[in-house]
Parts: C-alpha cells; sequence; structure tokens
C-alpha cells in the first residue's frame, strides 16, 4: 500500500492509475501532480467515522436483491457440467442464513500431470462415492433359507466384498459361490432381513463418502476442473491427483472447519458475489465483504438474522426491534438485563439523538486544564 | 497439514509480537477485547502455533481492492 499525503492508496486502485497514466502517455511532473489530486479524490470517497456502514450495505445488497428471479434451479448446463445447484435469490439467502443444509458443490482441480482429459475422467470416477448397491447387478431376500442373495458385476472380486462385509455388519455369516454372495445373518426373521439388506446396499465400497456424482469440462483457461456434486473437503484435500491449492468448496462449514475462519469468510463473500454476478447484478464487493467480516467476527460462522448477528446484539431494546420483541422484553425483564443505550437503534426508539454520522461526536471537557489555566 | 496453508482461500497468517500489538491498540484506541476474534481450535491457528490471548495479522488479498491488513485475537474455543 503505497501513502500518498497521510492517505492510504489501495493496490488495486494504484493498478488502474498507473494503468491510466500508461495509456494517456502522462510524463513523470504532471504524473506527481496528478497522484496528489487521486489521492484526495479517495480521501473524499471514504466513509466518514460515524457513517452507518452497515445499513448501507444492507441496503445496497438488499435493492438489486428483490430485482432477482426467483426460480431456484439452472435452466441451462453445458455438457457434464451440473445443474442441480441452487442459484438466484435462494442462494444468496442460503448464504446469508449459513444454512446447513443445502446443495454442495465442489471445483477440484487435478495436479498438472494429471491435466488432460482422460486423468480428469479418472479422477473423477475415482473420487465419486460408491456403495453396495452400485456393484450388484440385482439383490434378493430368499425366504425359503432365510438369507439374502447379491449378485456382483463381473469385475468386482467376491472375496474381497465378504471380508468388507464380514468387517461392516455383526453377527452374520458370508458365503460366496462365484459372482453370487450369500449373507446368512444370526437374526434371520423377513423383518430383519430387510432391515440388513438395506445396510448392505449402503455400505461404501470405494470413492470418497459425500461426493455422489462428478462431471469433468474445461475451463476459460484450458484446464480441467472436476465439478461434483456433494462435497468432503476433507478427504479430497489429502487425496494426492489433485492440487490441493485450488480446491474449492460451497460449503462454508466444511472451509471453517478444513481451512478456518479466514477461508470461510472469503467463501461466503466469493459465494454471495458470485450468487450477485449471475444474475447480473452489480454490488461493490466491499458490502458484501463487510457482511461476511461480521459474519464471522467472534471467529465462528453466525448467520445474518435472529440465530445469529441481530440476536447477539448487546443491547435488548435493539433485539426487540429486529424480531420476537415479546420473547426479549419478557426474557430480559426475568433476568433483569440493562440496556446502557449506546446503539443506533434504541436511541431512535426513545427519541434520543442516535450515535451515527454528526451524533458520535460528543464534547468532552477537561476540567483540571481549565483549574488550572484559572491559577495562572 | 500445513497444506492448508497453500490453498487460495487462506490468506497469510501471522502472529504479531508484544510491541507491535500494544501499537495496534493504540492506533485504533481499542482493547483486547474489541478485535474480531479467531477460535484456538482453528486449524491455522493450530499450524502457525499461536496461544490464547496472540494477536494474528491476516494479510488479505480481497478482490479489486488488493492487499488489506486484518487482525483478530485468540480466544479459547
Amino acid at each position: 500500500m503505497i501513502e500518498i499525503n497521510g492517505v492510504e492508496i489501495p493496490d488495486a486502485l494504484m493498478e488502474r492509475f498507473d494503468k491510466y497514466c500508461k495509456d494517456k502517455g502522462i510524463n513523470e511532473g504532471e504524473r506527481d501532480r496528478l497522484l496528489k489530486e487521486y489521492a484526495k479524490f479517495i480521501q473524499r470517497s471514504r466513509y466518514e467515522p460515524g457513517e452507518a456502514v452497515g445499513v448501507i450495505a444492507a441496503q445496497s445488497i438488499s435493492e438489486p436483491a428483490t430485482q432477482m428471479t426467483m426460480r431456484s434451479y439452472t435452466m441451462a448446463s453445458t455438457v457434464g457440467r451440473l445443474s442441480k445447484v441452487t442459484l438466484g435469490l435462494p442462494r444468496l439467502i442460503e448464504v446469508f442464513d449459513a444454512r446447513k443444509t443445502f446443495e454442495r458443490k465442489m471445483r477440484i482441480y487435478p495436479k498438472k500431470e494429471y491435466n488432460n482429459r482422460e486423468s480428469a475422467l479418472e479422477i473423477a470416477s475415482e473420487i465419486v462415492e460408491k456403495k453396495v448397491s452400485d456393484i450388484i447387478e440385482k439383490s434378493a431376500i430368499d425366504l425359503l433359507d432365510l438369507r439374502i442373495e447379491l449378485h456382483l458385476k463381473d469385475k468386482y472380486d467376491s472375496e474381497q466384498i465378504k471380508t468388507l462385509l464380514e468387517k461392516k455388519i455383526k453377527r452374520i455369516e458370508v458365503e460366496t459361490h462365484g459372482h453370487t454372495i450369500y449373507v446368512i445373518p444370526e437374526k434371520n426373521g423377513i423383518k430383519d432381513l430387510r432391515e440388513i439388506k438395506l445396510k448392505i446396499l449402503d455400505i461404501n465400497v470405494g470413492g470418497i463418502k459425500g461426493i455422489e456424482e462428478a462431471g469433468v469440462f474445461q475451463d476459460e483457461n484450458d484446464n480441467w476442473v472436476i465439478e461434483t456434486y456433494g462435497s468432503n473437503l476433507k478427504k479430497i484435500v489429502e487425496y494426492d491427483k489433485i492440487d490441493h491449492t485450488r480446491v474449492y468448496t460451497n460449503d462454508i462449514y466444511e472451509v471453517e472447519k478444513v481451512f478456518g475462519i479466514e477461508a470461510a469468510r472469503n467463501v461466503i463473500a466469493m459465494e454471495a458475489k458470485n450468487t450477485l454476478d449471475k444474475q447480473g447484478l452489480d454490488v461493490d464487493v466491499r458490502h458484501i465483504l463487510m457482511a461476511a467480516d461480521t459474519m464471522t467476527a467472534d471467529g465462528k460462522i453466525k448467520s445474518v438474522g435472529r440465530y445469529g448477528v441481530s440476536g447477539s446484539k448487546g443491547s435488548v431494546l435493539a433485539r426487540a426491534n429486529f424480531e420476537e420483541t415479546i420473547k426479549h422484553l419478557t426474557r430480559a425483564a426475568f433476568r433483569g438485563e440493562i440496556d446502557p443505550l449506546e446503539s443506533i437503534v434504541e436511541n431512535v426508539m426513545i427519541g434520543n439523538v442516535s450515535p451515527v454520522g454528526t451524533g458520535v461526536v460528543e464534547l468532552g471537557v477537561d476540567i483540571e486544564k481549565i483549574r488550572k489555566q484559572k491559577k495562572k | 497439514m500445513s497444506s492448508i496453508m497453500e490453498n487460495f482461500l487462506v490468506p497469510k497468517h501471522e502472529i504479531i509480537s508484544e510491541e507491535e500489538k500494544v501499537a495496534l491498540l493504540n492506533k485504533y484506541k481499542i482493547s483486547l477485547k474489541q478485535l474480531p476474534k479467531i477460535l484456538s481450535s482453528d486449524p491455522v491457528v493450530k499450524v502457525i502455533g499461536a496461544k490464547v490471548g496472540d494477536v494474528i495479522k491476516i494479510t488479505r488479498n480481497e478482490m479489486e481492492i488488493g492487499h488489506t491488513l486484518y487482525y483478530r485475537v485468540v480466544i479459547k474455543g
């Protein structure tokens, strides 16, 4: 960051300035003079102390959001690309509400040596979760002998599956017969057989848990990318064929767990920005970044709303003003909470001067100094 | 697990010295409590080995803005 006359100029703005000077052919002396003016301009366009930036950010994000289409799924998709991911307003709400259940999606780049179509497809098929139900042709319950029959597909080894089944499910006997596996449970009521069959079909036999589908496509820079439906960041990062510096998932909680709170904050900002961009809405990143900063300020992810940022305000009146008025007021009365009236909303409510803008400034008098002056 | 530091989502984290900490708090005229927080269980905190009460300087590379500095204090959790 460069400082001109006490004004810090952000890198990106400096780059833009340099490019402008180069394009227009401005010489050294003129450039210095222009830079001083530029610094003044930047200083003027800054927020002043006391500006209610939170309200401005809220307005700047939600006004364009009202223009968003309510349609929640993409209509068009390129071949190989997945289309099941939520877009538009529903996605924006998911991000700011910090929801825990939503359509997860990952973006994985293979390592340089695997950067071709064949390898990418191979990796994609390796990471997709395979269950027993995916490797059998059919399964049946033999009511005569009270056992479960599994007919494996030709390329799988029945002995391997046998040991896996014995390890995963207790109190069963497994027999193999070529590509057919017979499972004989100890409890052999019909209901038990059905339950055990469902359990068997759900056993993971390969791939990474949670990755449901994977598609391969080429990005703008001709790199091969694997996009998956479903996400498991922890396992993917440990997987050795992929470029772990560029793994991306839209699950903020997973990112928080594996990469930490700062990365989660970046994902919140990126998800919100991308969602708005895809709808053709131009919201300044600064607003979104501030929302993301507020959501992660306590070291863990908080949603914007009743159970998160707004619900954890210090002032009783501010909380009651937002949602669930009666609940907050009764609880405060019950606990004997005190509202120091330090923030904006509560001062608006009781008709005081709010600490926004010029209201922030207070007059302080140093009585000691006045006394000394008088003595002189 | 230091490989997590190489991901593009993770900005640079550094522990700042005691003098820098005092200078920072004086500059913004705040107490340690008022800084944004980071949990001691955070994976990055574990990698750089920060302890509760340390202040971490985060050099972010923000989209459309460039490098910015951010500070978080490590809290128990």
